[in-house]
C-alpha cells in the first residue's frame, strides 16, 4: 500500500471512524451502565441486555465475514450459518467438556446426552476438547478446514454464481441434517446446553457476562480492522476486480482461485470465531444454527445495511437483529418474517447500496433531477 | 533463450476446433515473428475470436499445435499462467474494471508478481509510480487518474485498456478491434499508438476497420472459414480476387 493505512482507510474513511468510534462507546459504555446506576434507574443497563447486545455483536462479525466475500468478491454463500454454527460447536463442546460431574447424571466423564443414550466412552472426537487452547484451536481449524476443501473444489472446478451459491446452502443443510442425528454424537436435536462456566468464571455471573460483551467488541474491531487491510490492499482490488470481470483477471495473470480461496477462508474463519463468542453468550448451540434460512438472514442483514462497506454490513446486522427482538416480542410477533422479507424486497428495489448508500443515492436522485429540470429548461428555450 | 535466437513468438499448425460440429478453427496455420506487427482480418465467423481464445487458455483446441518462443506449448497452460508467460489480451468489448480508478487499473495490469500474499502486501515502488504515470500520459488519461472508471467514455475505456496491456509489458499482445466505436480521430491515434508499441513487443490485432489496417501499414492475414485464406500487403491483397470476393469486395 502506498498510503499509511490507519489515517486513510480507517480513520480518514468517514464510516469506519463512525462504526470505531461506536464500538468504543458501546464497549466502555454498556459495562459502566451495568455497574454504575442502581438496578431501578432508567440508566441501568440489565446483564440480560449485555448479552443480547454481545449476541447482536457476533452476528455483525458474522455479516463482515460475509461483505467481505460478497460484497468484495462476489461469492454469494448461502451456507455461512455453517461455519458460524461448527465454531460455536467447537465452544459448546469445551462448554459441555467444562461442566464435568454437574450434570444431571453426575457422570465425570460423559455429557449427560451421552449417558442417556447408554454411551460407555467418549468418542475420539471429544478428546481434548477439555482444554481451553484446544478448543480454540478447533473453533479455527474446524471452519477453516471445510472451507478450505470446499472452496478448493469449487473455485478449481470454476464454479460460480447462482450454481455456487446453491451448493453452499447444500453443504449448510446437509450438516443441519448430519448434527441432527443422535449417534454423531453432538447431542443430536437439543444440542448442546446446560453450560456451568467457561475457563473456570461462572457463565451466569455478571462479570463473567461484561467481559464476554468486551470481548465481542474488541473481536468485532479487530475483524473489522482486519478486514479493511485485506479490502484496502491491492488483493482487495484485486477482489473487486474478479466480482467485476472475473474472466479479465485471469487474463491479467491473477489466479482466480487462489483469490477467492483465500477471502473464503479468512471468511470462514471469522464466522467460526463469532459462533465461539456466540455460544456462551446464548447459553446453547443446537442443529437448527445450521438452518439454511439463517443462512440466508445473514445476506438480508448485508443487503440491507450496504454491501461491499463492511460498516454496512455492521450497520444491517445491528440494525435488523435488534428489530427482529424488538418485533417478535410484540404484537407483531407473527408478522415478523413478513416484515423482514418486505424489507429485503424494498432494499433490493430502491436500496440497491444499503442504508449506508442512501445518503449518496438521494444526492444523485438529487443530481438527476437538476440535470433533468436545466435541460428541460434549455429544450424549452 | 534470447530474443535474437527466438525465430517464432508465436506459431500455430494444423489448430482444429469444432463447436457441436461447426468448424470455427480449420487447419489453422499463423507464425509470427519477434517484433512483428501483424494485423489480420476476416468476416464475421470467421474464427478470428476463437484463435484468440486457443492462444489465451480459454479454448483448448482438439487438435494442432500452439507455440510460443518457439518452445512452449501453449495448449498445457491456462489464461493466468499464459498471461505470466508473456501473453497480453484486449478484448473487443472494452473489460476494465468500473469499480476501480483509471490508476488503480493500471496498477492492476501492472507487471510483478500475482500471489495472493504478495498483493496483499503489495508496496508501489517509485519506479513502478514513475512507469505507471508515463503511460498514463501517454494513454492520455493523465487528468482522470482518480475517476472511476465506469465512468469514462468508450474511447477512453479503450486507451485504458490499451495502457494496462502496456504496463502489463508482455512480448507478445493480441489486440481485438481496437477501433470498434471509435472516431476518426481516436482509429488513427490508436493505430499510432500501436506503431510505436510494435518497436518493442509484438503485436496481432484483429480489425474489420479498412483505414485502420491501412495506418498501421504492415502485413496482413485473411481469415476465412477457420484458416488462412491468404496473407500479405494490403495493397496486393485487394488485388486477389478470393480476398475480394470473401471479404473486401462485400
Amino acid at each position: 500500500m502506498s498510503t499509511p493505512f490507519v489515517s486513510t482507510y480507517l480513520w480518514g474513511d468517514k464510516g469506519s471512524r463512525y462504526l470505531l468510534i461506536v464500538l468504543c462507546l458501546l464497549g466502555v459504555g454498556v459495562p459502566l451502565l451495568n455497574w454504575l446506576p442502581p438496578e431501578n434507574s432508567f440508566l441501568h443497563v440489565p446483564t440480560y441486555m449485555v448479552s443480547l447486545l454481545g449476541k447482536y455483536l457476533c452476528f455483525a462479525i458474522l455479516a463482515l465475514a460475509l461483505d467481505l466475500i460478497w460484497g468484495y468478491c462476489g461469492i454469494l454463500s448461502l451456507g455461512h450459518g455453517a461455519f458460524f454454527a461448527l465454531g460455536g460447536y467447537a465452544m459448546g463442546m469445551y462448554l459441555m467438556r467444562q461442566i464435568g460431574d454437574r450434570g444431571v447424571y453426575g457422570n465425570a466423564d460423559l455429557p449427560d446426552f451421552m449417558v442417556f443414550l447408554n454411551w460407555e466412552e467418549l468418542p475420539w472426537f471429544w478428546h481434548g476438547f477439555e482444554h481451553f487452547g484446544y478448543a480454540l484451536l478447533m473453533v479455527l481449524l474446524v471452519p477453516g478446514v471445510l472451507a478450505f476443501v470446499f472452496g478448493w473444489l469449487a473455485f478449481r472446478s470454476r464454479v460460480s454464481g447462482v450454481y455456487l451459491s446453491i451448493i453452499t446452502q447444500a453443504l449448510t443443510y446437509a450438516l443441519m441434517l448430519a448434527f441432527f442425528r443422535n449417534d454423531m454424537g453432538f447431542g443430536g436435536n437439543n444440542g448442546l446446553t446446560d453450560f456451568k462456566e467457561i475457563i473456570g468464571f461462572d457463565l451466569q455471573a455478571t462479570s463473567t457476562r461484561l467481559v464476554l460483551f468486551v470481548l465481542s467488541v474488541l473481536v468485532l474491531m479487530l475483524a473489522f480492522c482486519g478486514a479493511r487491510y485485506i479490502t484496502a490492499s491491492k488483493l482487495g482490488r484485486v477482489l473487486v476486480s474478479v466480482r467485476d470481470a472475473e474472466s479479465r483477471t485471469r487474463f491479467l495473470g491473477y489466479r482466480v482461485e487462489h483469490y477467492k480461496l483465500m477471502v473464503f477462508v479468512v471468511s470462514a474463519l471469522l464466522a467460526g470465531i463469532a459462533g465461539a463468542l456466540y455460544v456462551p453468550q446464548v447459553g446453547i448451540i443446537n442443529p437448527s444454527e445450521f438452518n439454511p434460512l439463517n443462512s440466508i438472514e445473514i445476506v438480508i442483514w448485508v443487503a440491507i445495511g450496504g454491501r461491499g462497506t463492511l460498516y454496512g454490513a455492521v450497520l444491517g446486522a445491528l440494525l435488523v437483529n435488534y428489530g427482529k427482538t424488538y418485533f417478535t416480542s410484540g404484537i407483531f410477533a407473527e408478522y415478523w418474517l413478513f416484515i423482514l422479507g418486505a424489507l429485503f424486497v424494498v432494499t433490493t428495489i430502491y436500496l440497491p447500496r444499503g442504508l449506508v448508500g442512501l445518503k449518496e443515492q438521494w444526492a444523485n436522485g438529487k443530481l438527476a433531477t437538476l440535470f433533468k429540470n436545466t435541460t428541460r429548461a434549455k429544450v424549452a428555450s | 533463450m534470447s530474443e535474437t535466437t527466438i525465430k517464432s513468438i508465436l506459431y500455430l499448425n494444423g489448430v482444429n476446433k469444432t463447436f457441436d460440429g461447426f468448424k470455427a478453427i480449420n487447419n489453422l496455420c499463423l507464425d509470427i515473428r519477434p517484433g512483428e506487427l501483424r494485423a489480420i482480418i476476416g468476416p464475421n465467423g470467421a474464427g478470428k475470436s476463437t484463435m484468440m481464445d486457443i492462444i489465451t487458455g480459454k479454448t483448448k483446441p482438439d487438435t494442432g499445435e500452439v507455440i510460443f518462443r518457439d518452445q512452449i506449448d501453449l495448449t498445457r497452460h491456462d489464461e493466468a499462467d499464459i498471461a505470466n508467460l508473456g501473453i497480453g489480451r484486449k478484448f473487443q468489448k472494452p473489460t476494465v474494471i468500473g469499480s476501480l480508478t483509471v490508476w488503480e487499473n493500471l496498477e492492476l495490469a501492472l507487471a510483478g508478481a500475482r500471489g495472493v500474499w504478495q498483493t496483499l502486501f503489495f508496496k508501489l515502488s517509485d519506479a513502478k509510480r514513475t512507469r505507471l504515470e508515463a503511460v498514463l500520459s501517454q494513454i492520455g488519461l493523465a487528468a482522470r487518474r482518480d475517476e472511476l472508471s465506469f465512468n469514462l467514455s468508450h474511447g477512453q475505456k479503450q486507451w485504458l485498456e490499451i495502457g494496462m496491456l502496456l504496463v502489463q509489458d508482455p512480448q507478445l499482445l493480441l489486440v481485438d478491434e481496437p477501433a470498434a466505436g471509435m472516431t476518426d480521430y481516436e482509429t488513427l491515434e490508436t493505430a499510432k499508438l500501436l506503431k510505436s508499441i510494435s518497436q518493442h513487443h509484438s503485436v496481432v490485432v484483429v480489425e474489420h476497420d479498412m483505414d485502420f489496417i491501412r495506418a498501421l501499414d504492415t502485413k496482413v492475414t485473411v481469415l476465412h472459414e477457420g484458416s488462412v485464406l491468404a496473407e500479405g500487403r494490403l495493397e496486393h491483397l485487394q488485388q486477389d480476387q478470393r480476398v475480394i470476393d470473401v471479404y473486401l469486395g462485400r
